[in-house]
């Protein structure tokens, strides 16, 4: 009696069917997934790319809570039609660090992995409160009232302690900073030295041109820093992963 | 009954399940060979591209195709084919650019495809600009409307701190300056330059305001200082706005418009490509 002639036994048998469809399915999954985890060929080092600060930590939450990514992408895709108009194309050590990614699947707006230094603050708040007033072409709706939404930072510890749980390699001074971090970097005048020593390149300004620390703030402190951890200058990616 | 007539007509599997017999009726065999095709040219595939993962490393495929080398020879063979005609508008003199037909030609329409992906979010599709951002189809320059000055702020950028070369000047915040009724004269002052004022008892105060503190950067007929990017005043062209709530907020606050330098983000060609757009739009000198 060959192996192919025992079917009877498992077609009769619910539970037996069950475990074995499972363990069937498990080998795709196994074979298409599991070495993504370990290969040379996904797996790129590249330097530069850190953890968010506190404040854009704080500026992706907002960009999650308002469903930006509905509208955009943040996935450069190897074309050259998307390299010429966003710039390089991006690469997966650049959301490393995000939970959940923000890659999208669709562009209602355009593509924002490379948004950072494109524009003035000024133009993001323009943009922000009234986007007709900049771009009469644009469908985007009015996200004014981040500006009057205020932010203290009373979480943001606990929100970095989370993101650490899932992977991301933030220290016990980080954390234990969070909150001065939150503030200094949307305040030129404070002592902000030791939060750009914790992440380099972060940008410290009053991104909204208001007193205190709006959602306005952290969502353009967010936006000004996508895509510009990786000078690509000095870097150059192996062109046969 | 028609039972008899089917069991006739189908061998059946042979299983028997509570007296329920199961029919034999194979997939047709072109739909069984297309099926062993597609088992043959994934193995043939899997060979040609990058597909088996191994220990360190997925198998490159015989033809080691990469998306990332694809986009890099585009790429090149588009810089390729362009090189020549970039090279001669980086060697032309930027004032010489129009005369060239061939050249002009060139530099206007990759010049529309740079404005389009990197200055039509704030100067607007169309160049006319927006509240804050110049229209750039006017006659009216901030800095300077020859190709030479368009040239400088598009490589250098205006107010910006990425260029040591930016264009910089900054108007004072009067609101700590001024009183409160100082500010109401020379609005009013200004008002009456281009138009008329809210209050015209008020105009004669603003202009002694005026030459005391504008005119220094506003030249004393407030025509403005293009070194400086102090607009002109008297011509009806606003940037912010020039009704009484703008215009107070405007030197009570101050204005500080910022534009990014492009040198080193666009190449030298492209900058000299859209100077050259932007130039021939409408308002060039």
């Amino acid at each position: 009696m060959s192996l192919l002639d025992k079917h009877k036994k498992i077609e009769t048998n619910a539970t037996l069917l069950l475990v074995l469809s499972l363990l069937v399915v498990s080998v795709g999954g196994i074979v298409e997934i599991a070495p993504l985890f370990y290969l040379e060929n996904t797996i790129e080092e590249v330097e530069g790319v850190r953890p968010y600060s506190p404040l854009e930590l704080e500026g992706r939450e907002v960009y999650i809570r308002e469903g930006c990514y509905v509208c955009h992408s943040q996935m450069i895709r190897p074309m050259r039609d998307e390299v010429e108009r966003y710039g390089h194309y991006s690469l997966a050590a650049e959301s490393m660090y995000d939970h959940p990614f923000q890659w999208g699947s669709k562009r209602t707006g355009p593509d924002l992995a490379r948004v950072g230094g494109r524009y003035s603050d000024e133009w993001h708040v323009d943009h922000m409160t009234d986007p007709q007033s900049v771009v009469p072409e644009s469908v985007m709706p009015k996200y004014g009232f981040l500006s009057d939404s205020m932010l203290d930072g009373k979480y943001i510890g606990e929100l970095m302690a989370t993101h650490r749980m899932v992977g991301v390699p933030y220290t016990d001074e980080m954390i234990a900073e969070a909150k001065a971090d939150f503030k200094n970097q949307a305040d030129p005048d404070s002592d902000w030295d030791d939060l750009v020593e914790r992440y380099p390149n972060a940008q410290v300004r009053n991104f909204d041109g208001q007193d205190g620390i709006s959602e306005m703030d952290a969502l353009i402190a967010y936006l000004q820093m996508l895509g510009t951890l990786v000078d690509f200058s000095t870097f150059t990616p192996d062109a046969s992963r | 009954m028609n039972d008899d007539k089917f069991e006739k007509d189908f061998e059946t599997t042979g299983h028997s399940w509570d007296g329920i017999e199961e029919y034999n009726k194979p997939l047709p065999r072109w739909w069984v060979w297309v099926f062993y095709l597609t088992i043959i040219w994934a193995i043939g595939y899997s060979i040609a591209y990058p597909a088996w993962p191994m220990l360190q490393r997925a198998t490159p495929g015989l033809l080691a195709f990469s998306t990332r080398a694809e986009v890099a020879a585009e790429i090149a063979a588009v810089d390729e084919a362009n090189a020549a005609i970039n090279a001669q508008l980086v060697a032309t003199e930027l004032t010489e650019i129009s005369a060239n037909v061939e050249l002009n030609t060139y530099a206007a329409n990759a010049g529309r495809a740079v404005f389009l992906t990197w200055c039509a979010q704030c100067h607007g599709s169309g160049a006319a600009g927006a509240k804050g951002y110049p229209n750039l189809l006017d006659d009216d320059w901030l800095w300077g409307g020859d190709i030479q000055a368009v040239h400088e702020s598009v490589s250098y950028g205006i107010r910006n701190e990425q260029s040591d070369m930016a264009r910089w000047s900054e108007m004072p915040a009067f609101g700590e300056i001024l009183e409160a009724t100082e500010i109401d004269q020379v609005v009013n002052y200004v008002m009456s330059l281009s138009g008329d004022p809210k209050d015209a008892s008020l105009v004669d105060a603003g202009a002694v305001v005026f030459a005391d503190n504008c005119s220094a950067c506003h030249a004393d007929d407030a025509t403005g200082d293009r070194f400086q990017g102090a607009p002109n005043l008297k011509d009806a062209i606003w940037l912010f706005g020039g009704d009484f709530d703008t215009l107070k907020a405007t030197v009570t606050d101050s204005r500080f418009g910022v534009m990014p330098a492009w040198e080193g983000r666009l190449s030298q060609a492209e900058i000299r490509a859209v100077s050259a757009y932007v130039h021939q739009l409408g308002g060039g000198e």
